[in-house]
C-alpha cells in the first residue's frame, strides 16, 4: 500500500496524522482532565460530563453570538472571556449537581454513574429545546483561522496549535491546584481518608463540592476548546464520553500523568490507524486494544500504591 | 444445604406472584388488547429477558454491566441473519447483481456471502448459535475480567465500551451487518409467515413461555445455595473468598446467564419486530435496560417484568404525545429511582400494598419478592433475609415496624453495590 508514496511523503504524511492526533490528543486530555478530578479523585462515575462540555461550547456559542453582535470590535479577544464564562457556567452548575444528588450518593458509585446518565438525558434534552437539535459553530476570530507552513509540505492549523497551548496551559494549571496548592492536599487528603481528614478540621463536605465544580468548570473549557475544531449538537458530548472515561481508567485513575499518558498513546494510536484504516475500524481496533490491555492489567498504566 | 430444606422453592407470595404475572400475561393482555398493541407488549417483554438477567447480575450478584444490549443485539443478530438469509433465496432476489445474497450486501458491492453468513442457513445451527455465542462472549469477558478482580464500576465502564465497539463495527462493517439500517425485510421462519397477525399472537405466547421459564429457572437459582452465595458474594466478597468460595466462577456463571437471557430476549426480539439494528445494541439501549430493571426493583425477579412493561409502556405514551418530554421524564426516573426508590416498584408494592392483602396471602411467612436487607451485621442474616427465610424473619418484623424499614433502607442501599461497601 505503500508504493505511491516517496520516503519524504511517508515521513510527512506521518507527520501531519502525527499533528492530527496531536489535536485529538489536547481534546481528549481536556475532557479526561475534568473526569481525572471527579473520578479519580472523588471516586464518582459523572456520566454528564460530555454533557458538562457541551454546555461550555454552547456558552463559548452565545458569548461568540453576543461579541459578534454588540462588541464587533473586540471579537478577536472574545475566545478568552468564552472560556473563562464557559468555566463559571460549568463550576456553578457542577456545584449544584454535586449539592442536590452527588453527595448522597458517595458510597454507591454504581448509582451516581445511573442517576448522572438521568442527568445527562435532561441536559441533552434541554439543549435541544433551547438551540434546536442541529449543530452549531462559532466563528473564529480571524488570527485563529488558516495554517502555518512548515515546509513546503506540511502545514499545521492554527486553531490546533492554539488547542494545544491552553491544553499545556490547564494540564499544568490542574498539576499546580492538585499537587501544589493546599486545596490540591486537602482534596487529596479527603480521598484518602475521609473521616481523618474531616477529624483535622478539613470541611470535607465542601472540598466535595468545589472538587466537583472544578472537574466540571474544565470539562466546560474542554467544550470551549471543542467549538475551535468541531461543531457541537445537543448529542455530542455523548459520542466523546466513552473515549474520555477509557483514557481515565487506562492511564490509572488516580494518576494526572497516567491521564496524559494514556490519552496520547489513544489519540495517536488512532489517528495513525485512520491513515491506513476506515475511521470506523481505527477506533474500533484502539478501543479494542485498550479494552484488552484493561483486561490484563485493570489498574491502568501507571497505578498509584495503595493500600486497598 | 440439608438442615435448610424446609426452605420452599416459591413462598406462597411468590406463587401467588407468579400466577398473578401468568393471568395477566396470557390471559387479561392478549384478551384486551389488538394485534398491534399486543405485538408492541411483546416487544418489551423481550427486553424483560435483560431486565431479569439484570437482577440476577446486578441484583444479585453486584454485577453491573453496562453492555447487556451487546448480548441482547448478538442474540437478534443471530435470529435475524437466519431469517434473512431465508427471505433472499434466488428466486426472490433475482433483480439483484448477485441473487441470492441479502439485499444489503448486494447494494454494498459484495458478490459472495460471507464464510460466516453461511452456517445460518440452518435453523439448529442458527438457535444454538443464539443462545451459545453471546453466553461464549460474556464467558470470554467474564474470565477477563473476574479471575483479575475487576468489578464495580470498572467492570461497568469496560463493558460500556464492548457496547461501544460493537456498534461501531456494526455500523463500520455496513456489507456484512447491513450497517445503520441493520437487518431488516425479514419474512418468514421456515415457510411460515411470521408478518402475519396470527403469527404475532403465536409468537406473543412463545415469548411470554420462554420469560416464564427463564423466570423460572432465576427463582431456582435464587432459591439454591447458588443464590445465597451469590449474595454473599455482592456483599462481603472478601470473606466469601475467605471461605473457600471461587468468586470469581459465581461472577463469571451469573454474567453468562443473564447475557443468555439477553440474547434469548434479543432472538424473540427479532422474530415479533422483523428487523435488528445497531440502535438496540449501543450505550444507549444498554444503559435504559439497566432502568427497566431498576425500577422494578433490582431485586426482584417479578419486578423486572413489571418494571420493564411500564417504563416502555411510558415510553409509548410519551413519544405519542410528548416526543420533546420523554428524555426529561426518563431522565427524572433514572434520578428518582436512584436516590428516592432504590429498590423500585417491589419495594413500594411491599410497604404499601402487601400490608392490605388479606391474610390468606401472606400466610404465616413473610416473603417478599423484594427482600429488604434489614441488619446488616451478619453474612447470615442478610442471607435469610434476602431469601426470605420464614425462620429468620417473623411476619411482624417490618409489616408491624414500617419506620424500622425506613430507617434502616439506607443501610442497604450501601450493600447493594458489590465490592465497594465501605466500612
Amino acid at each position: 500500500m505503500f508504493e505511491e508514496y516517496s520516503m519524504a511523503e511517508l515521513t510527512d504524511i506521518l507527520f501531519m496524522q502525527g499533528f492530527a492526533g496531536l489535536i485529538l490528543f489536547s481534546v481528549l486530555v481536556l475532557m479526561a482532565l475534568g473526569l481525572a478530578i471527579i473520578f479519580g479523585q472523588m471516586g464518582v462515575i459523572n456520566m454528564a460530563h460530555g454533557e458538562f462540555m457541551i454546555l461550555g461550547a454552547y456558552t463559548t456559542y452565545l458569548t461568540s453570538h453576543i461579541f459578534e453582535t454588540y462588541l464587533p470590535a473586540l471579537f478577536d479577544g472574545y475566545f478568552f472571556v468564552a472560556m473563562a464564562l464557559a468555566f463559571l457556567v460549568c463550576f456553578a452548575l457542577g456545584v449544584l449537581v454535586e449539592w442536590g444528588m452527588i453527595r448522597f450518593l458517595f458510597k454507591r458509585p454504581l448509582d451516581t454513574l445511573l442517576a448522572t446518565w438521568g442527568l445527562s438525558l435532561i441536559l441533552q434534552q434541554s439543549y435541544r429545546t433551547v438551540f434546536g437539535a442541529r449543530e452549531v459553530g462559532v466563528t473564529l476570530p480571524e488570527w485563529m483561522m488558516g495554517s502555518y507552513a512548515m515546509t513546503e509540505t506540511i502545514e499545521v492549523p492554527i486553531n490546533g496549535i492554539f488547542v494545544m497551548v491552553l491544553t499545556l496551559f490547564i494540564a499544568s494549571g490542574v498539576y499546580f491546584l492538585m499537587f501544589r496548592s493546599l486545596w490540591g492536599k486537602q482534596v487529596r487528603a479527603v480521598v484518602q481518608n475521609r473521616p481523618m481528614a474531616g477529624a483535622v478540621g478539613i470541611d470535607t463536605g465542601k472540598v466535595d463540592r468545589y472538587t466537583f465544580g472544578i472537574g466540571c468548570g474544565i470539562a466546560g473549557i474542554a467544550g470551549s476548546a471543542f467549538t475551535m475544531i468541531g461543531s457541537t449538537g445537543p448529542t455530542s458530548g455523548q459520542l466523546y464520553i466513552v473515549d474520555t472515561f477509557l483514557v481515565v481508567v487506562f492511564g490509572g485513575a488516580q494518576s494526572l500523568i497516567g491521564t496524559i499518558a494514556s490519552a496520547f498513546t489513544i489519540s495517536q494510536s488512532q489517528s495513525t490507524l485512520e491513515f491506513f484504516l476506515s475511521g470506523s475500524m481505527a477506533k474500533v481496533i484502539t478501543l479494542l486494544i485498550v479494552v484488552g490491555i484493561l483486561m490484563l492489567r485493570p489498574q491502568g498504566l501507571f497505578a498509584l500504591k495503595i493500600r486497598q | 444445604m440439608r438442615q435448610r430444606s424446609n426452605i420452599r422453592f416459591m413462598s406462597r407470595q411468590e406463587v401467588f406472584g407468579y400466577v398473578m404475572l401468568a393471568v395477566i400475561l396470557l390471559a387479561i393482555i392478549p384478551l384486551s388488547l389488538d394485534v398491534f398493541r399486543l405485538n408492541l407488549i411483546g416487544k418489551y417483554l423481550t427486553y424483560a429477558f435483560v431486565a431479569l438477567g439484570l437482577v440476577l447480575c446486578w441484583g444479585y450478584g453486584g454485577i453491573l454491566s453496562l453492555g447487556q444490549g451487546v448480548f441482547f443485539g448478538l442474540g437478534g443478530y443471530c435470529m435475524a441473519m437466519f431469517l434473512k438469509l431465508e427471505a433472499s433465496d434466488p428466486e426472490s432476489t433475482k433483480i439483484q447483481s448477485t441473487p441470492g445474497i441479502p439485499d444489503f450486501m448486494d447494494w454494498n458491492q459484495i458478490t459472495e456471502l460471507p464464510w460466516w453468513w453461511e452456517p445460518f442457513r440452518q435453523l439448529p445451527f442458527a438457535l444454538s448459535a443464539i443462545v451459545l455465542l453471546p453466553t461464549l462472549f460474556a464467558f470470554i469477558i467474564g474470565v477477563a475480567m473476574f479471575k483479575r478482580r475487576v468489578g464495580g464500576v470498572y467492570f461497568a465502564i469496560i463493558t460500556q465500551s464492548i457496547a461501544a465497539i460493537m456498534t461501531i463495527l456494526i455500523i463500520g462493517q455496513q456489507g456484512y451487518t447491513g450497517g445503520v439500517n441493520g437487518i431488516t425485510d425479514l419474512r418468514t421462519l421456515l415457510g411460515w409467515d411470521i408478518r402475519s397477525d396470527s403469527a404475532k399472537v403465536i409468537l406473543y405466547y412463545v415469548c411470554s413461555a420462554a420469560l416464564f421459564i427463564c423466570l423460572l429457572l432465576s427463582q431456582f437459582i435464587r432459591y439454591k445455595k447458588l443464590g445465597r452465595i451469590l449474595v454473599a458474594m455482592r456483599d462481603r466478597e472478601d470473606r466469601v473468598r475467605f471461605s473457600g468460595y471461587d468468586v470469581a466462577n459465581f461472577k463469571i456463571f451469573v454474567f453468562c446467564l443473564s447475557a443468555m437471557f439477553s440474547a434469548i430476549g434479543g432472538a424473540m426480539f427479532t422474530l415479533q419486530v422483523g428487523f435488528m439494528s445497531p440502535s438496540f445494541v449501543g450505550i444507549v439501549p444498554s444503559i435504559e435496560m439497566v432502568i427497566y430493571c431498576a425500577v422494578g426493583g433490582r431485586l426482584s425477579l417479578l419486578g423486572a417484568v413489571y418494571g420493564t412493561l411500564l417504563v416502555n409502556w411510558a415510553k409509548t405514551i410519551f413519544s405519542e404525545t410528548f416526543p420533546e418530554l420523554w428524555l426529561f421524564a426518563m431522565g427524572a426516573l433514572f434520578i428518582a429511582v436512584v436516590m428516592a426508590f432504590p429498590n423500585g416498584l417491589a419495594s413500594l408494592f411491599k410497604r404499601y400494598i402487601e400490608p392490605k392483602l388479606p391474610a390468606w396471602y401472606s400466610g404465616k411467612t413473610m416473603v417478599s419478592k423484594a427482600p429488604i436487607i434489614e441488619k446488616d451485621s451478619s453474612m447470615e442474616t442478610a442471607h435469610a433475609n434476602a431469601l426470605g427465610s420464614e425462620e429468620n424473619i417473623g411476619p411482624s418484623k417490618s409489616l408491624a415496624k414500617p419506620e424500622t424499614a425506613v430507617t434502616v433502607a439506607p443501610r442497604t442501599d450501601e450493600k447493594l453495590e458489590g465490592g465497594v461497601y465501605v466500612d
